[in-house]
């Protein structure tokens, strides 16, 4: 592309995008749409159009894993690597497909045709393997499957006339309870609220004892109230729609069957709170709902549900903007959320001060969970006190599971908080079940001793993710693949994360190979309690969980891959001469190192 | 009670160093501690060193390693006082880090090799040796802790005749070995 | 009546607003720290400065000094999570001491010297960092850089020119000069912009002044960081 061709494609994004520079993730997202990639002419025009150093821009394009700032194929195909596609198959189906077209894994294609290379989990765990083929997922990958993509490819066949039942994504509904049982009027929810005044309206919030479904489990009329309470006029409401936890998948199936309500629960939440702005943070590998979701939300526009003097309440003024993510599991956190909505890399912030003061440019902000927000609208239709009437005393109403992994029945689950692991397995047709992973990457590993246990916030607390493992799996494998992520989607802002986490990876890579010694069980500990105790955010100081509980309740899983119970290099020391040896073309004995003639005390 | 009799009451300790990929500066600073020396030998029995010009290491108390491992013979030779030292100390910035031959770790080895044997001005039609004397280069020059267990470290480019000796006759008399400030340095 | 927490069991007095790590030092307590530096807001990304509040491990360059704190900073084991936060920067990198014109005048360095820090103890990354020496008057060195933004921070907000930025993510995270080229000496820096006189490590360096000091006559070489840091307020 010519320099004249980068500045045309950036000032066109940039007029799309009002130029404004806290969009500058939206507009890079929009040019490389047009263009395949971000060379460094398409960054320095964004720069000069959107009037923000070059430097930033590219701080930000570096930042984003679905962001190339080196050239890629007219096909990307990325294959979701969460354990349970792996489960799958995923691996053995990502090399038959390189095999098929020619093309080795995480590089170009010689051709510049295509690239294939892994992802960090699409939120299809219930009907993986998965893989997104240019953003749009591909579900239930098999063997047919991976011919046919091959030879659509082979056939340069643009993605659109590509067969759409390849990206057919099932909600996979298998239990519903309030929130998904019973149909609910657009507006419904929001008009019986204005009925009952925003004071009332915010004791019914504090009678339900709300606490936020993304896993933290704070109470959302305290936040409410603060974000409400502080001071300033400009409040913001944002939907954290960056459902990224490995093995999540419940906001995919909210945001596309039950969006009016994720919708009306956030402008209930402006009702309540004041504002005027609302955003939506859709992560990247949702990118195929946005045109779904910015129906509705014309939709709800015409019928007065959103804009000026909502459902005629004068002065009730709220609009909700779509942005979307580019793969970063970190944009989660909320402060690293807020971040990304300004454009900025999705660094997480200091706390305090706290977003419900100073959020969003600055703002008092609300940052909830997508099925919080749906949650309310339960609340204002049925009144604070019916809502707590389920659940457990302390975890009030129901909680969306996504279930996955070793099962007959994968899918949603909506069940009353207080209900027992061992009862869910039995509902989703999981037998001879070893662990169960709740919560995704960062939660809880479970072993069979433990599924007496209750999903609630008091004892199993969990975003809603359910991984099940039969005892043909190897625990050591699952931790393995959760430390990979966590390696990978570490923003690498503090030591201890950006470092502790490829650390561990290095260990558990090091095992996997099979030159582990028990002295690295020791090391991996001493890093566990590092990310814990030191890390800035929750991504770091959670990175270590499925460690630390696999190191507990599955140890021999670990043990069986040391070989050694004192010390083993990391590396193959052989290995490590053959530059040199195919260089100086000996095969003299004393040209190898044996490993086992030698080992050390 | 005199010096004798307290040696006698502590026998004397079996020390062993040897320098890999270093510049012997360690064992120069090791003679830095001048005529401390002759209070070290009343101490310890050098097994293998350059000091003693012993070829291989039998058991000892003591290893002192100075520099890093870039070789096959460095790993042969490191292994071997692994198995033979009860206590293993990484001596001077090579053994502890790579220092300076670990500057090399971002080329590729063979590459190198071809840098230097067939394509430096001067060396045209030149080979790289291949003599089987000769031991191999690893693809990367690594700390030794990398490659055996080490039980202490003493950093410095080299550690100064002092810090040395502190840190022998700490570890010679059972306390655990401190350097402090102005002791530890790095350079 | 001014107000005071407890540092390792001694009463420290702060003013509102005060973090733990200015209250502290302005009573005389040294508090481990790379990131932080008095003419800036505080960063939070080395960690070195954690302390522990009420059980719990907290960064004290952000965190605001309360009432009745109990703060343990200078304990057996908040030292030994601060080595290895210390080994976790010296694998990262490359830092090769006795080649690098900033020893004994480096944070880095010292700090390690002061923890005690025998060996990098990890395994190293080794990564490949080419430094960039086209601009007249300075140098990058990347090999030694730890992330601490002051760079970044101080071309932006003081010398107004945003010469550096961090690009790429987690362990790939590097920093980046505000050029298309991607080199220095396309950018406005110049040697005397306080982000050419920030760096706490070796990377950013001046050209022909190398060595003008000789190696264990330097700064932290006489006196321990947490000695000069005190006395100059750093």
């Amino acid at each position: 592309m010519g320099r004249l061709d980068a500045s045309q494609l950036a000032a066109q994004a940039c007029t799309r995008n009002g130029g404004d520079a806290t969009r500058l993730l939206q507009v890079l997202i929009d040019v490389q749409e047009k263009a395949g990639w971000l060379s460094a002419e398409l960054i320095s025009a964004v720069a000069a159009e959107l009037g923000v150093p070059r430097v930033r821009v590219e701080g930000v394009a570096g930042f984003y894993s679905f962001l190339y700032t080196e050239p890629v194929g007219n096909y990307r195909v990325l294959f979701s690597d969460n354990i349970t596609d792996r489960m799958l198959g995923a691996p053995e189906l990502m090399d038959a497909l390189c095999g098929k077209l020619w093309v080795e894994r995480g590089k170009l294609s010689e051709d510049g045709l295509v690239s294939v290379d892994t992802t960090s989990c699409t939120g299809m765990c219930d009907q993986g393997p998965a893989l997104l083929v240019n953003g749009r997922p591909l579900t239930r990958v098999d063997h047919r499957r991976v011919n046919q993509i091959a030879e659509l490819i082979r056939r340069k066949e643009p993605l659109y006339a590509w067969p759409s039942e390849l990206f057919r994504v099932d909600d996979n509904i298998r239990r519903r309870d309030a929130l998904l049982g019973p149909d609910q009027r657009p507006g419904e929810a929001l008009r019986a609220a204005l009925t009952r005044g925003r004071e009332d309206w915010l004791a019914q919030m504090r009678l339900s004892n709300l606490r936020g479904r993304g896993g933290a489990g704070f109470t959302t009329a305290v936040k409410w109230q603060a974000c409400r309470d502080a001071a300033g006029a400009d409040k913001v409401v944002v939907c954290n729609a960056d459902e990224g936890e490995p093995g999540t998948f419940k906001d995919r199936v909210l945001l596309s069957s039950f969006a009016d309500q994720v919708f009306e629960g956030m402008t209930l939440a402006a009702w309540a709170v004041g504002a005027q702005r609302g955003f939506l943070y859709l992560r990247g590998e949702y990118r195929y709902l946005l045109d779904h979701l910015q129906h509705v939300l014309a939709r709800r526009r015409s019928a007065g549900l959103l804009g000026n003097a909502i459902l005629g309440e004068t002065g009730f003024d709220f609009d909700i903007d779509i942005h979307l993510g580019a793969g970063a599991y970190v944009c989660g956190e909320e402060t690293a959320l807020l971040e990304s909505l300004e454009g900025k890399r999705g660094t997480p912030r200091i706390r305090p001060p706290f977003p419900v003061t100073h959020g969003y440019l600055g703002r008092p902000t609300v940052v909830n969970n997508v099925e919080t927000l749906a949650k309310t609208t339960l609340i204002a239709l049925h009144g604070g006190e019916a809502f707590a009437a389920t659940g457990t005393a302390q975890s009030t109403g129901t909680k969306l599971l996504s279930i996955s992994g070793d099962c007959a029945y994968p899918g949603i689950y909506e069940y009353p908080f207080g209900v027992s692991i061992e009862h869910v397995l039995e509902d989703c047709g999981a037998s001879d079940v070893q662990a169960v992973q709740v919560g995704g990457a960062s939660g809880m590993t479970l072993a069979s001793y433990e599924f007496h246990r209750r999903i609630a916030f008091e004892d199993v607390p969990t975003a809603g993710a359910f991984m099940i493992f039969d005892s043909s799996r190897d625990m050591f494998e699952v931790a393995r693949n959760f430390v990979h992520f966590f390696a990978h989607e570490s923003c690498g802002f503090c030591t201890p994360c950006r470092v502790g986490t490829s650390l561990l990876d290095n260990y558990m890579n090091k095992l996997a190979s099979g030159y582990g010694a028990k002295m690295d069980l020791a090391d991996i500990e001493w890093i566990n309690r590092l990310l814990r105790q030191s890390s800035h955010c929750g991504l770091g100081s959670s990175a270590p969980n499925a460690v630390v509980d696999a190191l507990v309740k599955f140890r021999p899983a670990f043990e069986r891959h040391l070989r050694n119970l004192d010390f083993e290099p990391a590396f193959d020391l052989n290995a490590a001469l053959a530059g040199a040896r195919t260089a100086a073309g000996r095969d003299d004995p004393g040209a190898f190192l044996d490993r086992e003639q030698e080992t050390t005390r | 009670m005199d010096n004798a009799a307290r040696d006698a009451r502590r026998p004397k300790l079996r020390v062993a160093t040897t320098s890999l990929a270093g510049c012997f500066g360690c064992h120069m600073s090791l003679l830095d501690i001048d005529e401390r020396l002759f209070d070290l030998v009343e101490l310890v029995d050098f097994d293998r060193s350059p000091l003693t010009d012993i070829k291989h290491c039998g058991p000892c108390d003591i290893g002192l390693i100075e520099g890093g491992v870039c070789n096959a013979e460095n790993v042969h030779v490191l292994r071997e006082f692994r198995r033979n030292c009860k206590i293993l100390v990484a001596v001077g910035a090579c053994s502890v880090n790579g220092g300076l031959p670990a500057q090399r770790n971002h080329l590729d080895v063979g590459a190198c090799l071809q840098q230097v044997y067939q394509y430096r001005e001067g060396v045209a039609g030149a080979q790289i040796p291949s003599d089987p004397e000769l031991p191999l280069l690893l693809d990367k020059v690594r700390p030794i802790h990398e490659v055996v267990r080490v039980d202490y470290f003493v950093p410095g480019c080299p550690p100064s005749g002092d810090a040395l000796w502190k840190f022998l006759t700490d570890l010679i008399s059972g306390r655990t070995p401190r350097l402090s400030h102005p002791m530890l340095h790095y350079d | 009546m001014s107000r005071q927490f407890l540092f390792d069991g001694q009463p420290v007095p702060f003013e509102d607003g005060q973090t733990i790590l200015q209250a502290a030092h302005a009573a005389g307590h040294y508090i481990p720290h790379l990131c932080w530096h008095p003419d800036f807001p505080p960063h939070g990304s080395c960690k070195l400065c954690i302390v522990k509040v009420g059980g719990r491990h907290v960064s004290s360059c952000a965190l605001p000094a309360k009432e009745g704190m109990e703060v343990e900073s200078n304990t057996p084991e908040i030292n030994g999570e601060r080595r290895a936060l210390l080994q976790m920067l010296f694998v990262e990198g490359n830092h090769f001491c006795p080649s690098c014109e900033k020893s004994g005048n480096c944070q880095l360095q010292a700090l390690a010297y002061d923890l005690e820090m025998l060996t990098p103890r990890f395994n190293h990354f080794f990564p490949d960092r080419p430094v960039d020496a086209s601009h007249r008057d300075m140098l990058l060195d990347f090999n030694r850089c730890i992330f601490c933004e002051l760079c970044v921070r101080a071309s932006r907000d003081v010398d107004g020119k945003n010469v550096f930025a961090l690009t790429g993510r987690g362990i790939h995270k590097h920093l980046a000069v505000n050029a298309e080229s991607g080199r220095l000496a396309d950018t406005d820096f110049a040697a005397d912009d306080l982000a050419a006189n920030i760096c706490p490590v070796g990377v950013i360096l001046h050209k022909r002044v190398g060595f003008a000091v000789t190696i264990g006559k330097r700064k932290y070489d006489a006196k321990p960081i947490h000695t000069v840091a005190l006395e100059e307020g750093e």
